[in-house]
């Protein structure tokens, strides 16, 4: 057991005595490193140095460039213009003109910016960098096109109201053929109610062939709907019904006494040529817009001045009658007065004279309607009423 | 069966006719125009033709005056003669109407003037410009002429005026009349009056009475030869006709403490209407000039004046305040019963009835502000012409178309003057007169 301590005793003795004394000798190894650096130094040196020329020889690289970038640069600067040539037909979408002017103005500048930084090395291929953002605002007209395809977007949202609507369109072309039906039973109404009236007198007029009459009427009936569809039925309507009911019913009614086959012709003549005077007043071409009513309207009131009126004529509504010409302008003698109310006839005639006087003065360069409606126009009937204004 | 084949090519036959029928005229397009502009006519009326050495200036003065009686109806509007494209050398030429109707001008008058010794002959015509017509053209040799003498020339250009105006308005005339008033001169509390007559625009004054005492009221006859008016010649107010031909003058009769104001003529010319104050009470009564016998026609406590008869005379308004404020109020001719017209707010005075017999203008007073105003004669639509601090006296032209009244301005040196308004409440103009006026009264159109 002593052995062992002894063993540690001296062992730990030689490492504290080590570390006492081996200090000591650590300056000794200092000494040996640097002799050993500095004998290297003279040799290696020369070595190192020859060795780290080649990094060196990256700046004699950079040397030259310079002068090579000099020609070089003008050089880079044909480059971008067909970079810049690029974003012009770009931009020849919208505006082709307006746009090249300013590329080449862009350009130019840049070359001279380039000339005066050769010394830099690295500048001119930074300038070739800022030639490339400068580029890079011309590419912002591009967006413009990136626009385009935006709204070719919202188009199809509205497609699709129209797919979601498109389950309605099923019950559309079922209304189509439901719209259809009230056409076919709105013409049958005109001629049913034409066909009463005829049917009525031709039994009248011509008892022997009660079955051939209603049939004679028939495709006179039919002879008024094409007259009247593609011209106008909600004028036409109005007109005729009124108009023949009264012209032909009177005329049978003589004829029902007179049971001679000839009054029966006579009769369906009369019936017949009643029935094509009645037709005479349907109006031909589409009826006037409510706006172009309106623009006469306006037309003629800007010239009808009533301030020079006498009171009694300033409270006389009156009608009046003008015929126009095909360029619009009145028919200067054709105006007459119609009717007048609320007024003597001394009134009437002076509010008659204003408003003659309006449609004239107004109407010297021709109102302005539609040519192609002139058989709507040709005639019309103006109310001057001053009565609301007071 | 022939007839039947017959009957059936003949109904082929009127249903080929038919066929063709829709090559037939339309029905006339109807519009209605119910709104209307409002402004003046612009007219033109170059300087008329002198036709003798000695009517040069007055074929100016006279086309001058035409123009602006036409202007001062403010139904009209002048184009200067600056504007014109063409000239009128030969009143009998035909008349280049592009040339008016470049300028716009709807209403040409020309003229000529022919003056000989102390004679005028004036001749002119109307065109509706745009019409391309000839308005006055009754005898078809077109055109009209009047005569006169030289110092009535104004006279002549009214009459010319007066002509086209009624022609283009269909109103009647009322340039050729004149104005008795009130001539006013000094200051309010020492302000002297005078009884003086003048052409409708001003001109042409003349003084019928004095500044020695107070005039109130003159009230022209109906035919214009004479002027009723109240005067404090006698220290109480009496009441005078005066004849203004000859400038002769006589006091209607009146009982002894009584005074007598506010007289108006029928429109026979024949009875006078007027109120007489006694003992406190006034009322209304007429009398016969001829026979001077007076009629009582209002008997109530209340203070009842202003009568004015209707044109057919047999009616007439008058003011009243029996009701406790003053109203307007008709009764017969021969007195009776009255009825009530006037409701609105504030007091009623010095009711007119129109010539035409239509309206009743009147002066109101109404919270502090005195109006001038119409309605008719069942008291509907009332209409309020004017607004001052005082407007009072109304008077109608001749063709009831335009009102003149008196207007004065507030404070101690405030004066009095004329004024004439449409009665569409628009044109208010102030008559020119040398001195002050109050109480106008206009006369009827001149013979």
């Amino acid at each position: 057991m002593d052995t062992g301590h002894y063993i540690s005793g001296a062992g730990h003795l030689a490492l504290i005595g080590w570390l006492l004394f081996g200090g000591i000798f650590t300056p000794d190894h200092l000494p040996v490193e640097m002799t050993e650096v500095s004998v290297i130094s003279s040799e290696q040196y020369a070595a190192l140095a020859a060795a780290q020329q080649p990094p060196a020889s990256t700046s004699e690289v950079a040397q030259p460039t310079p002068p090579e970038a000099t020609p070089d640069v003008p050089e880079v600067t044909p480059e971008p213009d067909p970079v810049i040539e690029q974003p012009e037909p770009v931009q020849t979408e919208t505006p082709p003109e307006d746009t090249p002017p300013e590329v080449t103005e862009q350009t130019l500048p840049p070359q001279t910016e380039v000339e005066d930084t050769p010394p830099e090395l690295n500048e001119p291929v930074g300038d070739t960098a800022v030639l490339v953002p400068e580029v890079a605002p011309r590419p912002i007209p591009r967006p413009v096109p990136r626009v385009a395809p935006e709204p070719v977007v919202q188009p199809e949202p509205e497609v699709k109201p129209d797919t979601e609507e498109q389950p309605a369109v099923a019950p559309d072309a079922e209304g189509e053929t439901v719209v259809e039906e009230p056409q076919e039973a709105q013409t049958p109404e005109d001629s049913t109610t034409e066909i009463v009236t005829e049917a009525d007198k031709a039994p009248k007029a011509s008892p022997r062939p009660p079955g051939k009459r209603p049939a004679a009427p028939k495709p006179a009936v039919v002879a008024e709907k094409p007259a009247e569809k593609p011209t106008e039925t909600p004028a036409a309507k109005p007109t005729e019904k009124p108009a023949e009911a009264p012209a032909e019913t009177p005329t049978p009614k003589p004829a029902e006494p007179a049971t001679a086959d000839s009054g029966a012709i006579n009769d369906a003549l009369s019936e017949a040529l009643a029935g094509a005077v009645n037709e005479a007043p349907v109006p031909s071409g589409p009826p006037l817009s409510s706006g172009e009513r309106e623009a006469l309207r306006v037309a003629v009131s800007a010239c009808w001045n009533i301030g020079a009126l006498s009171t009694d004529a300033a409270r006389t509504t009156i009608i009046v009658g003008v015929n126009m010409n095909s360029d619009g302008t009145p028919v200067a003698g054709s105006i007459k007065l119609l009717s007048a109310t609320g007024g003597s006839d001394a009134a009437a005639k002076q509010a008659f004279e204003t408003a003659k006087r309006a449609i004239i003065r107004c109407g010297g360069k021709g109102y302005s309607l539609p040519q192609e409606k002139y058989s709507q126009w040709q005639d019309i009937e103006m109310t001057f009423d001053p009565t609301r204004s007071r | 069966m022939m007839t039947r084949i017959l009957g059936l090519l003949a109904v082929c036959a009127a249903t080929a006719l038919m066929m063709t029928a829709p090559t037939a005229r339309a029905e006339p397009l109807r519009i209605v125009i119910d709104d209307p502009t409002i402004e003046p006519l612009p007219f033109a009326v170059p300087s008329f033709q002198p036709e003798t050495g000695e009517a040069g200036q007055m074929a100016v003065d006279l086309a001058r005056v035409v123009s602006e009686d036409l202007v001062g109806t403010g139904l009209f509007r002048e184009i200067p003669a600056s504007a014109f494209i063409s000239s009128v050398s030969d009143f009998n030429a035909p008349v280049q109407y592009a040339d008016w109707k470049a300028i716009n001008a709807q209403a040409l008058v020309t003229g000529a003037v022919n003056v000989t010794g102390n004679t005028v002959n004036v001749k002119f015509r109307v065109y509706d410009v745009f019409s391309g017509a000839e308005l006055l053209d009754a005898n078809g040799q077109g055109g009209l002429q009047f005569s006169g003498t030289v110092d009535g020339w104004r006279r002549m250009a009214h009459k010319v005026a007066d002509a086209v105006y009624s022609r283009i308005t269909g109103e009647g005339g009322y340039f050729d009349s004149r104005v008795a008033y009130v001539s006013e001169t000094g200051p309010k509390d020492a302000r002297q009056k005078r009884l003086a007559i003048m052409d409708y625009d001003g001109a042409n004054v003349q003084y019928l009475t004095g500044s020695g005492s107070i005039v109130l009221a003159p009230r022209f006859s109906p035919a214009g030869d004479r002027v009723l008016y109240t005067s404090y010649e006698s220290g109480f107010p009496r009441i005078y006709v005066l004849d203004i031909g000859s400038v002769q003058r006589r006091v209607l009769e009146s009982a002894e403490g009584t005074m007598s104001f506010a007289p108006r003529f029928s429109p026979s010319g024949q009875t006078v209407v007027y109120s007489l104050s006694q003992g406190g009470n006034t009322d209304i009564y007429s009398m016969d000039i001829a026979s001077g016998q007076s009629v009582r026609l209002t008997n109530t406590p209340a203070i009842e004046t202003a009568p004015s008869y209707s044109p057919d005379g047999s009616r007439i308004v008058f003011e009243s305040d029996r009701s406790g404020s003053q109203q307007l109020y008709v009764m017969p001719a021969t007195g009776g019963e009255a009825t009530r017209i006037s409701f609105g707010e504030g007091r009623y005075g010095t009711p007119v009835w129109s010539p035409r017999g239509d309206l009743v203008a009147f002066t109101k007073q109404n919270k502090g502000r005195f109006h001038i105003g119409v309605m008719r004669l069942d008291g509907s639509e009332e209409r309020l012409l004017t607004a001052s601090f005082l407007d009072e006296g109304p008077t109608w032209a001749p063709n009831g178309r335009v009102i003149m009244f008196a207007r004065e301005t507030q404070g101690a040196g405030g004066a009095s003057s004329l004024y004439s308004v449409d009665i569409s409440g628009r044109n208010l103009r102030p008559i020119s007169t040398p001195e002050g006026g109050s109480d106008p009264s206009w006369s009827p159109l001149q013979k």
